[in-house]
């Protein structure tokens, strides 16, 4: 009965986040637009790998995707002061931060979907996998959902929350095997590499849709983001308890 | 005995950090009970509420609403209360109705009553022409009626209104103050922090009075006033602008308690029967031109000064606005 009360209530705040937030242009725009461009430089660089790109492309539009928003909602909510409306809901934190979390991972998968939809009509993926796809955009979405709502409840202004933001997000498109393989990378700098979600990410969906064994096999990076989901959400849930104080 | 009480509340403190916010604090409000908590900014009202409604935990003590534990049972407590904060704080992008909606769902009222239900709470606020209207943009009187209403969407039995009239113009504060007699006479039970002395008198069927995190009165407006009754009050207009010590001057003739003045009207209470005719050469001798004397009934505002030994001008200012904190 609580639980189910409370799944709903994880429901309606993403249902509304989604309806309030997400599907605005802008947020489309910047969830799409941004990682296609930047794809687009590097096809133009080098036609005949596009191909290639197609698992980075999509792990940047996830990460683009489900943190645009993520990362500032709350922030933004807590300067307006709707957000205490949530918490004096008889909803649980987690399941306030869990209600935000669901509406960003849903917009990450719903553009990750429609980028997907739109290679199927230009590349033919020798090792596709629809499972494993399905799996990896859905813990590559909520993965970098929770990243952004951890930002979001570590910071006070909305500057500031896109500010860590961006200065997680572009590193880690460089470093995370999006554009240059991760193996190709000075070894103190593959260090780093296997430290980020976003690498994870693009070897999950690259032995999805290319290759059967990757650097990193299918399941370690699939572990790897539902641990990293589950470690930032606990975190999440402990830094805004101790903020609302 | 136990289950006629709302809210219990035994020996709640809080602090932030090293500074002591609420201090070891008692009070019971009854069932359909409005109860008024009375202080000047700062004093540890919002703290209160926050406590009682599960936004912050107590340092130490206990507390029950509806009988469900604060810490134990917040859930169960939230289910059970309505709140509405100092700022009208719901959604600028959803419209009045779908603000409603949204309350409703989060409070798990069934899908078959919560547009009943938010239907009834727009024409009881009288909002049905901003039904469709986004909360943005509302004015500030039915940016808090609609605050209200989503308090009320799941029919709590208590709520909880902070500082409700803050900030409104004297007819939505007026109106707002008709709509919480209503819920009263309802049966809801609410709970009312203010620092406007008027409206507590208005409104509350007991008050407590908070000062610096401690309770240090709790008791009807009546009762209250009854404990300066003692005192006698006397009030006099004068003619001429009055010289600038004689606030001073009259304080200082012998037996006077307090003074106070609102234009060119001075109160003064004494400790004893007021001595009308050494009081009035007195005045003379200053080289005042009394032009009216008569002796007043003690207000609530009167009772508070008493009890709190705070300063009368520091609680006018905080009634207009004038001093936040």
């Amino acid at each position: 009965m609580i639980l189910s009360k409370e799944l709903k209530a994880i429901y309606f705040i993403s249902l509304k986040d989604i309806k309030s937030y997400y599907f605005k242009p802008p947020n489309i725009s910047w969830g799409i637009i941004f990682p296609f461009a930047m794809a687009l430089a590097f096809y133009l660089r080098n036609p005949i790998g596009m191909i290639d790109l197609i698992p980075g492309l999509l792990g940047m539009t996830i990460l683009f995707g489900a943190t645009s928003m993520e990362a500032v909602v709350i922030t933004f909510e807590r300067r307006m002061g709707s957000f205490e409306r949530l918490l004096l809901a008889p909803v649980s934190l987690g399941g306030v931060l869990m209600g935000k979390i669901v509406g960003g991972a849903f917009f990450g998968f719903i553009v990750s979907t429609a980028v997907m939809v739109v290679s199927f009509l230009f590349f033919s993926f020798s090792r596709f996998n629809p499972l494993f796809l399905f799996l990896s955009l859905i813990l590559s979405s909520l993965a970098f959902s929770t990243m952004g709502a951890f930002i979001s409840v570590a910071v006070k202004e909305v500057f500031e929350a896109q500010t860590l933001a961006n200065l997680f997000r572009f590193p880690m498109i460089f470093l995370s095997g999006v554009f240059i393989p991760v193996e190709t990378l000075p070894s103190p700098v593959k260090v780093i590499s296997y430290c980020l979600p976003l690498t994870y990410s693009v070897e999950a969906l690259r032995n999805s849709l290319l290759v059967s064994e990757g650097v990193i096999p299918y399941w370690i990076s699939i572990i790897f983001l539902a641990a990293f989901s589950l470690a930032l959400y606990w975190l999440s849930v402990i830094v805004l308890r101790k903020k609302l104080e | 005995m136990e289950n006629d009480m709302a809210i219990r509340v035994e020996g709640l403190v809080k602090y932030y950090g090293k500074l002591l916010a609420v201090d070891h604090i008692h009070f019971q409000v009854k069932k359909g009970e409005v109860f008024g908590f009375l202080g000047p900014n700062g004093a540890g009202k919002t703290t209160t509420i926050r406590i009682l409604c599960g936004l912050s935990t107590p340092s130490e003590g206990r507390a029950e609403v509806m009988g469900f534990d604060i810490q134990r049972q917040t859930t169960d407590v939230k289910a059970q209360i309505g709140v509405v904060p100092e700022s009208s704080n719901l959604y600028d992008e959803l419209t009045c109705l779908e603000n409603l909606l949204f309350m409703g769902q989060l409070y798990g009222v069934a899908g078959n009553q919560r547009v009943k239900r938010a239907e009834e709470l727009i024409q009881l606020f009288r909002l049905e022409g901003k039904r469709d209207t986004p909360f943005s943009r509302l004015s500030k009187g039915m940016k808090r009626n609609l605050t209200i209403a989503a308090a009320l969407v799941h029919v709590p039995p208590v709520v909880f209104l902070d500082e409700p009239t803050s900030g409104l113009d004297v007819m939505n504060a007026r109106n707002l103050r008709a709509m919480i007699r209503h819920l009263n006479q309802q049966g809801v039970t609410v709970f009312l922090t203010t620092h406007n002395i008027e409206e507590a008198n208005l409104l509350c069927q007991r008050i407590a009075v908070i000062v610096k995190g401690k309770i240090i009165a709790v008791d009807s407006p009546e009762a209250l006033k009854k404990s300066v009754e003692r005192e006698s009050m006397v009030e006099f207009a004068v003619e001429d602008p009055s010289p600038p010590t004689l606030m001073e001057s009259i304080k200082e003739f012998d037996g006077v308690k307090t003074v106070s003045v609102k234009r060119d009207r001075f109160a003064v209470g004494f400790k004893e029967k007021p001595p009308w005719e050494s009081f009035l050469a007195y005045l003379r001798a200053k080289g005042v031109s009394v032009t009216s004397i008569n002796s007043i009934q003690p207000t609530l505002e009167d009772a508070f000064v008493k009890i709190t030994g705070l300063d009368r001008e520091i609680m006018m200012m905080e009634k207009e606005g004038k001093k936040g904190g």
